[in-house]
């Protein structure tokens, strides 16, 4: 910051590593438990309950007996799954009417798509999914829609400020001169143009769509049982908070790793595509 | 200036609208007969039928949502199906709880984030400024209802300095309301500290580094004395824009944080009506919270009119 030198390009940095390497651990994680868990993730055995961590259990048992290895393990693919489907509607829906938005050479379009943004902006993603479990049930299927919803004013905004920035540059005029018609410029120019700043935001998203998946599973509106969820862990854990603390350590911790993971690989992607920035 | 406000208070008004019209299609016309969504299981012919009546389903949807924002606009949120009492009641008293409890967060999360930024901005790159930086990417990455589940562990049930959860209402005296909102402000305010903390300091930074600041020290005042007396007012900037959407996460937040303690405030209403199917209530109390986001935003907007002097001298051409 005191000095602006350009440092070289660099194609791989500490937090992409560090980041992209935590987060790709947790995805083999999640593959792993598709097929195979150290125990039923989900097989009650009240004898073996609140058991401390021991060569049988790693990490020890829950209030049920359930194995809390197994029960981390099993929730991992369908967090990632909840979280990364939520990005992908918000980038699906945000991202074309960003770039409408940033094109169009209306202003009225650009103001209705705008203020359409900032209306779904004003409905945090807790407060959509409590819309959405209000009138169809609770559900991981719900959650997802429900974080994609309050993703796609975020990348709207991001879309439409991306276009405008490359709109302005001189090749878009060549481009033009050379017959492209807007869709081509759009599609052949802009979108790639645009798609290193949306990628680094998905990534910080995504981390953000981890925390509210935890969370809406810890209020009972995500995931529902027996399929186990990190944020419904932490709910259990509560009631046992005196008697078994360790039960409200290890799921907390693994959102922290995950949330943390996510963001570093945002923060190196920042860096591997705009080495000025910082 | 006076135009400019009323142009965003349209906007918010707009916005407001828009809102409302998203609130009663999900909660109305989706879910096809509301009765039956609130009855559930424990339908009955003519339970169903008197319940329709009681919620005016024979009138079309059109008819119904100017009944509904009508009311609003008079007060009249309608009655309660699970409570039986006017739900305007209702959020009145959970407001009691839920605004302090943002507020109080609100202001823990300035009054730590601001004087921690201003003390990494002045050396950057210093042990301190080290150590903050790295406690700040954890604190990003904490679920606040985690956070809240370890201070209770910790501050309610190992030292039992504070209480677990649950409020004893502003009657039993403000202390003792204060004292339990305590621990839930502090899960709420922690995370959005960690992040303001490093917009401030950035934009201290960034700050710092200006040709006033540098005359300023060439005139002899030290860097914090001309970070203070000539950089902060600048350095704001961004970071009120920041907290107007914290203000947002706030409010969100302490739904959540709400639960976990046990508060009687509309996070723990709303999250209890859905279990309750009370689509009444939900309905009210979810346009409520996007009505204080909006409106929050706006004040946010107002200010940032005021700090920003660059807006405020066009004021007079």
């Amino acid at each position: 910051m005191t000095v602006n030198t350009p440092t070289p390009r660099r194609r791989l940095n500490p937090p992409l590593l560090l980041g992209g390497g935590m987060l790709g651990l947790l995805v083999v994680m999640g593959l792993v438990a598709l097929v195979w868990t150290p125990a039923d993730a989900t097989a009650i055995d009240i004898s073996q309950r609140l058991l401390p961590p021991s060569a049988t259990a790693w990490l020890g048992t829950d209030h049920f007996g359930r194995d809390i290895l197994s029960a981390i393990m099993a929730a991992t693919p369908i967090s990632l799954a909840i979280a990364a489907a939520g990005v992908l509607l918000g980038l699906l829906g945000g991202v074309p009417l960003g770039l409408l938005a940033g094109m169009t050479t209306k202003p009225l379009a650009d103001h209705a798509i705008t203020r359409f943004g900032d209306t779904l902006f004003a409905f945090p993603a807790l407060i959509m999914a409590m819309l959405l479990t209000a009138s169809f049930g609770a559900g991981a299927v719900i959650a997802a829609i429900a974080i994609g919803i309050f993703n796609i004013p975020v990348f709207l905004r991001i879309s439409r400020a991306a276009t405008l920035q490359q709109l302005a540059q001189d090749y878009i005029l060549s481009a033009r001169l050379a017959g492209l018609g807007s869709i081509a410029i759009a599609l052949k120019h802009i979108l790639p143009n645009t798609a290193p700043v949306l990628v680094v935001h998905a990534s910080i998203q995504f981390a953000l769509a981890v925390l509210a998946e935890s969370a809406l599973s810890y209020l009972g509106l995500g995931t529902q049982p027996p399929a186990p969820s990190w944020g419904r862990m932490l709910a259990d854990s509560q009631t046992m908070l005196s008697l078994a603390p360790h039960l409200a350590i290890v799921p907390g911790v693994v959102i922290m790793v995950t949330v943390t993971a996510a963001n570093l690989l945002g923060e190196g992607l920042r860096q591997r595509f705009d080495p000025r920035d910082e | 200036m006076p135009k400019r406000i009323a142009i965003l208070f349209m906007s918010m008004l707009a916005t407001l609208a828009f809102a409302s019209v998203v609130i009663f299609v999900m909660l109305d016309i989706l879910p096809g007969d509301p009765a039956e969504v609130m009855l559930g299981l424990a339908a009955t012919p003519e339970g169903l039928a008197a319940l329709r009546q009681e919620l005016g389903l024979h009138q079309s949807p059109w008819q119904r949502y100017w009944q509904w924002l009508g009311g609003m606009l008079v007060g009249d949120f309608g009655i309660s199906y699970s409570y039986r009492i006017p739900v305007a009641d209702l959020i009145g008293e959970r407001m009691l709880v839920t605004i302090p409890l943002a507020l109080y967060a609100l202001l823990l999360t300035v009054l730590t984030a601001l004087p921690l930024a201003l003390l990494a901005a002045v050396r950057p790159s210093g042990w301190g400024d080290r150590l903050l930086m790295a406690t700040t990417q954890l604190g990003i990455a904490l679920p606040n209802f985690w956070f809240a589940l370890l201070l209770i562990a910790v501050f309610a049930v190992q030292l039992d300095w504070l209480p677990a959860g649950g409020f004893v209402g502003w009657d039993a005296g403000f202390a003792q309301g204060m004292l339990a909102l305590t621990l839930p402000a502090i899960s709420l305010a922690l995370p959005q500290a960690t992040i303001l903390f490093r917009i401030t300091r950035a934009s201290l930074l960034e700050v710092a580094s200006q040709d006033y600041i540098r005359a300023a020290r060439a005139k002899g005042l030290t860097l914090p004395t001309a970070l203070i007396k000539h950089g902060l007012r600048n350095a704001l900037i961004p970071v009120v824009t920041i907290m107007g959407m914290q203000c947002a996460f706030l409010i969100a937040g302490a739904i959540i944080i709400e639960n976990v303690f046990a508060l009687p405030g509309l996070g723990r209403l709303v999250v209890q009506a859905i279990g309750q199917r009370d689509l009444i209530v939900i309905e009210a109390v979810i346009l409520m919270l996007v009505l204080l986001v909006v409106g929050i935003s706006f004040l946010v907007d107002i200010l940032y009119l005021i700090i920003d002097p660059r807006l405020k001298t066009r004021k007079s051409t």
